[in-house]
């Protein structure tokens, strides 16, 4: 892990301007908001309507404030200051009191005060903005007007209307923010109401935000709704564990179980955002787990004390040494994919490790080795706001890294970054980048880039521009040399976007063949020297060669060539080929499991070693950046113990001595590594080559809400999945004869599913990769980019 | 004071809607003679003519049409306030109804003069009659090559849309005018940026009232000393008085600025029945009421600001002395309620606080310290609300206080109706029996 960031940046001037506060001068940047210059100051002017990320509305009038000069009172939230202005608020103006405390009289007046059974009480703006600037006492003894409670805007999201005061945060976080304007005030006066249109409801992949901003309890989730009460709930900084957005998140418990997660305030990464698959998939934590370790007895596995269960797996592993396959998947943190990296080559003498689980190759492996492992942090959150031009790779943003998406939206919207997307389908969320498509066929990105317009490449050429490459540019042969050559070609910066959240921090740590932590070539003799002097080992016991990873991996493992596997956080359905990776386990000699969760490869294993999940250890993971999100411990108390602590177990048990297993030790270790600045290996140079024929390839991704296990246990988020169709071009349909319909046949099988037309580019079909009742491996059997038959049929 | 009609003129010629009557008039004569001006001259004239909006704010005109930034590369618009929607206003829509191309040809004007090649005629949805009425005129004025490209032989094109709105007061808000007409939901927009800077579609936009707009041929065509010689200083010119209520001739009159209400009263009638005032209101449910000390006060923008009022649309309300205020402030902020758009929390709430204290007045069942509550209330919205709507809606109450606390008092006792019968008030009393 390379901590290093872009302090040497430089940061322009800014422009101030004086302005007095209640008689307080302050210096504050030109176009300022009053209320913020406020803030500077520590002086608090209610608000509702007022949002730092949105625009202002200046609807609710809370924050009145008296600017001399002005015969009326101003909304502070939408006051721009100037020169010499003298900013009165409730603290120094009778006016500017006397109008706020009117304006929270009116908002209680319709306002049920229903407090007691309201989830917001205890943590509501309109309930501790009442206490400090209300009136004691209300004067309204007339009836309140009421709605039929509560209506569901989206399958998690409930909305009880009389509790609203109508700030539109709701409907501006879903316009300006998400782009998805489904929420809408309607009707007028007192009956104004936040609502959706008929039959479509607020299907955003952003839509747990607006309950957390909602100022009052208007908008709750269908998974917190009644569960607990604020100040029952005990609060810990966390990182979400679904994807490489790296979300700084705050994960509320009560009584050993979580109730929910929030979107934390870091404005370098998230800013005040996350999605709903880190907001609400976290029922899975508790559901489905491991108790105690498992040891196969003539054919059977039983429950193992953990002193007999780590001697098995310590004596199996010892006997296989170097023959062994390490597959630690893409969920782990970065300190136990480090563990994982030190034991294959410590205690095992094997460099035979992957990450990834998932559809890989060699290419993309050399392309990691060669412009990503333990590179420093260059391409930010914030440089894509700068960027004139970005170009997405291989990769759908909303889907596999949401929040990336949402800071590419407002790149686009606020300074106008060019949105590009090298893919078969332009998909929503490009539209919502304000982004153009690059039609190239799935699996040929690589063609696509080696033949991209004058125009981009100018584009591209401008400095601060930025590739984005996804890790699907895997199933594109020839697709990470030509990303490689674009970037050098160009000079834009490249940033590689993995889709699961431990992916990055995985090869920085050195889960993967041949490359040593922090990016170390194992290759180089100095990297080797430098790494095993961390290590505490001699320089001659770590590899030399290049181990296997990918399929080659699995292949080995298939054949019996290698005689054990261990495997930490892998499904055998993230793989590409699902029946080799199945082969592969069950073929394989000896299978050690470490894992949280029952699952179809511990019921393969030999040994299984539970471990704890995310909310009971502390760790860190890499986002897309290369940026550590370190995050706590959740559960102080919980019992069980991190991969690297078993793995620590196991190798002394093998006799062997690997340093430390705690992650502060584990910190202090890598840390003590230090960048690497010795020769990287080569970038791949695979030539790509454009196949011109009739057939249909698959364009594929997983969506963000889709079958995973990490979501499993919340049936309201899964309500809110996108539908599953086959998108295809119009060409294609109008072939087919525009059928409602279409049978989609693999080689494993096939799959009825509805048609979006205009859904992929001409030659290609989009196909879910993992949703419910959509699975391209799994159902089809193919690949991204392989062919498929496609008739008209069905319904 | 004579009444001086000039939009009002000819509506007694049967056929001054069409296109030929409005020329055998000495229709279109204006506008021939504009194109043949520098834009900017046609902006000076009529900042020189001191003509002030007519929709009730008496905004300059010329003023405001000169904050329209020139050669800024976007699009100039036009768009006309035709959502005439005031309780007691009535005379837009009767403009439309009898002199459609004294609007379209002060539409052609102006756009001109702006540099619009694009003007909107934004009409309430309500008014079937008058929508068809200027839309034919538009036809007429385009089939006359008076619309369209290259109009007269100028080399200047303009397209003129008459757009229809849905019945929503808050749309003659201006800038929920322009929400409305780009297809949003009717809400005022925040200010900065102003219309004239980012109005419709973002661009440059002058909003105008009919009748501002049906006064440029007339300036144009008969000059700035012309119009000037009507009026005073502050208040040039003339301006169409829409006489309603109690009054035996309601009407519109056409009368210099300055005209006081006993005049008009005397234009009108009088009073039915040779009864009183009790109180009028000289433009409109959102301007103060007056009663009859105040009907020798010129009617003009400055003099009624100094009696506590406004001009408003200048469309006075007479009531007599069998109305009750209890129950008239009360139509008017259930009006006010039912009109709140909803987006800001002093009108919204306030109006619906407001109408139900004052429904139980009504019906006699207030309290004392509730005529407080009620002022206070009314405080708590006037200059508080996001748009002037808003504060209108705090305006009926007090100015009914000022003059009529002693209704107020008696109705926490008495009904409204107990004190006064409300069969006396209607206009068709008489023929009522009971």
């Amino acid at each position: 892990m390379t901590i290093t960031s872009n302090a040497n940046a430089e940061v322009a001037p800014v422009e101030t301007v004086s302005v007095f506060v209640d008689g307080v001068a302050i210096d504050v940047p030109k176009g300022t908001l009053a209320i913020r210059a406020a803030e500077l100051l520590g002086i608090e002017i209610p608000r509702f309507c007022d949002h730092p990320l949105l625009d202002p509305v200046a609807a609710c009038r809370a924050c009145l404030i008296e600017v001399e000069g002005m015969p009326k009172p101003q909304p502070a939230c939408a006051q721009v200051v100037a020169e010499g202005m003298q900013i009165r608020t409730q603290m120094s103006s009778p006016v500017a009191k006397e109008a706020q405390e009117g304006v929270m009289e009116f908002l209680l007046l319709n306002h049920p005060l229903d407090c007691p059974v309201c989830d917001k009480g205890g943590e509501c703006p309109l309930q501790n903005q009442a206490m400090s600037v209300g009136r004691p006492e209300s004067r309204f003894d007339g009836e309140k007007r009421t709605f039929p409670k509560p209506i569901n805007v989206s399958a998690e999201i409930l909305l009880d209307r009389e509790r609203c005061v109508s700030c539109a945060r709701c409907t501006r976080f879903a316009d300006q923010i998400a782009g998805d304007p489904m929420l809408e005030l309607l009707e007028r006066g007192a009956k104004q109401q936040v609502g959706t249109a008929e039959d479509e409801p607020f299907d955003s992949y952003f839509s747990g935000n607006t309950v957390q901003i909602c100022p009052v309890g208007a908008l709750t989730s269908a998974s917190y709704r009644f569960r607990s009460r604020p100040f029952d709930l005990v609060s810990v900084p966390t990182t979400c564990e679904h994807c490489a957005s790296g979300c700084s998140l705050r994960t509320d418990y009560r009584r050993g179980t979580i109730t929910r997660r929030l979107a934390w305030d870091d404005p370098q990464v998230n800013e005040e955002w996350n999605c709903d698959k880190g907001r609400f998939a976290f029922a899975y934590l508790d559901e489905g787990r491991l108790s105690n370790p498992l040891v196969r007895e003539n054919g059977e596995l039983r429950p193992a004390s953990w002193p007999e269960a780590v001697a098995v797996a310590a004596k199996g592993l010892a006997a296989a040494g170097a023959s062994t396959g390490v597959l630690t998947g893409g969920r782990l943190t970065y300190e136990d994919a480090y563990a994982y990296a030190r034991f294959a080559r410590v205690a095992l003498g094997s460099d035979n490790i992957d990450f990834r689980a998932r559809e890989s190759s060699e290419e993309e492996a050399d392309l990691l080795r060669a412009s990503i492992a333990g590179t420093p942090v260059g391409s930010t959150y914030a440089a894509l706001e700068q960027a004139p031009a970005v170009l997405l790779v291989a990769f759908e943003p909303e889907d596999e890294s949401p929040i990336l998406f949402l800071r590419l939206r407002k790149a686009a919207q606020r300074s106008g970054t060019r949105v590009m997307g090298v893919a078969a389908v332009a998909t929503r969320g490009l539209a919502k980048m304000r982004g153009t498509l690059i039609p190239a066929l799935p699996g040929q990105e690589g063609s696509a880039l080696t033949s991209l317009d004058s125009s981009v490449i100018d584009l591209l050429s401008t400095p601060g521009s930025v590739i984005l490459v996804g890790e699907r540019i895997a199933a594109a042969p020839g697709g990470p040399s030509a990303v490689a050559a674009l970037a050098e070609r160009t000079g834009a910066a490249l940033a590689w976007v993995p889709r699961r959240a431990g992916e990055r921090g995985a090869l920085d740590a050195g889960a993967l063949a041949g490359v040593l932590p922090g990016g170390r070539p194992i290759t180089d003799e100095r990297a080797r020297e430098e790494v095993s002097q961390v290590w505490g080992v001699a320089s001659s016991d770590l590899p030399t060669a290049v181990g296997l990873s990918g399929d080659a991996l699995l292949d080995a493992a298939r054949s019996g060539s290698l005689a054990a596997l261990v495997v930490a956080g892998v499904e055998a359905a993230d793989f590409g080929d699902v029946t080799a990776a199945r082969e592969a386990i069950a073929g394989s000699g000896f299978v050690v499991s470490l894992e949280h969760h029952h699952s179809e490869i511990t019921a393969l294993a030999d040994v299984v070693l539970p471990v704890a999940v995310v909310s009971e250890k502390a760790g860190t993971f890499l986002d897309w950046e290369g940026r550590p999100r370190p995050f706590g411990q959740v559960f102080r108390d919980a019992l069980a113990m991190s991969d690297a602590t078993v793995l620590g177990m196991i190798a002394e048990a093998m006799g062997i001595s690997t340093g430390a297993s705690d992650v502060a030790g584990i910190r202090r270790e890598a840390g003590g590594l230090g960048p690497w600045t010795g020769a990287r290996a080569a970038a791949p140079a695979t030539p790509s080559a454009a196949q011109q024929d009739a057939s249909i390839r698959v364009a594929s991704w997983r969506a963000l809400i889709d079958t995973g296990l990490m979501q499993e246990g919340e049936p309201y988020l899964a309500a809110t999945a996108r539908p599953v169709v086959a998108g295809i071009s119009s060409a294609l349909a109008a072939s087919l004869g525009n059928p409602s319909h279409v049978v989609v046949s693999g080689p494993a099988g096939s799959l009825t599913l509805p048609v979006e037309v205009g859904g992929a580019i001409d030659g290609a079909i989009y196909l879910p990769m993992k949703s419910q009742g959509c699975s391209i491996h799994e159902d089809l059997g193919v690949r991204i980019g392989g062919t498929v038959d496609v008739r008209a049929g069905g319904q | 004071m004579p009444l001086t009609p000039v939009i009002t003129e000819h509506w007694d010629a049967p056929d001054l809607y069409t296109i030929d009557g409005y020329r055998r008039f000495g229709g279109y004569r204006a506008l021939q003679g504009a194109l043949k001006k520098d834009p900017d001259a046609i902006i000076g004239m009529v900042k020189d003519s001191g003509l002030r909006g007519r929709g009730g704010a008496g905004f300059p005109t010329g003023l405001k049409w000169s904050f329209v930034p020139q050669n800024d590369g976007k699009p100039h618009y036009l768009v006309v306030n035709a959502d005439e929607s005031e309780p007691g206003a009535c005379k837009d829509i009767p403009i439309m109804m009898a002199n459609p191309h004294a609007l379209v040809e002060g539409v052609i004007i102006t756009s001109y003069a702006i540099r619009a090649g694009h003007a909107f005629i934004y009409i309430r949805g309500e008014v079937p009659n008058a929508i068809r009425k200027v839309a034919n005129a538009v036809r007429q004025a385009r089939e006359a090559g008076l619309i369209g490209k290259n109009i007269l032989g100028s080399g200047y094109d303009l397209e003129v849309v008459v757009h229809s709105g849905a019945g929503a007061y808050i749309c003659g808000e201006e800038t929920a005018l322009l929400d409305s007409l780009e297809g949003y939901r009717g809400q005022p927009r925040l200010k900065p940026p102003f219309p004239a800077v980012a109005g419709l579609y973002a661009s440059p936009t002058v909003i105008n009232n009919v009748e501002t707009i049906a006064n440029i041929p007339y300036i144009v065509d008969r000059g700035v000393d012309w119009f000037r010689q009507f009026g005073t200083e502050k208040s040039p010119g003339f301006k169409v008085f829409a006489v309603s209520g109690h009054v035996n001739r309601p009407g519109i009159f056409e009368a210099p600025l300055g005209i006081t209400m006993r005049e008009l009263l005397g234009y009108a009638g009088g009073v039915r029945g040779g009864g009183e005032v009790k109180f009028w209101l000289p433009g409109g449910s959102s301007v103060p009421m007056l009663t009859s000390e105040h009907l020798d006060v010129p009617m003009t923008y400055e003099d009624m600001a100094a009696a506590g009022t406004m001009l408003g649309t200048g469309t006075p309300m007479i009531f007599d002395q069998t109305v009750s205020v209890v129950k008239a402030v009360t139509r008017w902020l259930e009006f006010y309620k039912h009109e709140s758009c909803g987006k800001c929390t002093p009108c919204r709430e306030g109006t619906y606080w407001i109408t139900g204290m004052l429904e139980k007045f009504e019906h006699g069942h207030g309290s004392a310290e509730e005529l407080d509550t009620i002022a206070s209330a009314c405080l708590q919205i006037g200059g508080r609300s996001f748009c002037a709507l808003g504060d209108a809606a705090a305006t009926p109450y007090p100015a009914a206080m000022k003059f009529f606390r002693d209704e107020f008092i008696a109705a926490t006792q008495t009904s409204a109706d107990e004190q006064f019968d409300p069969v006396a008030s209607y206009v068709f009393a008489g023929a009522v029996t009971r």
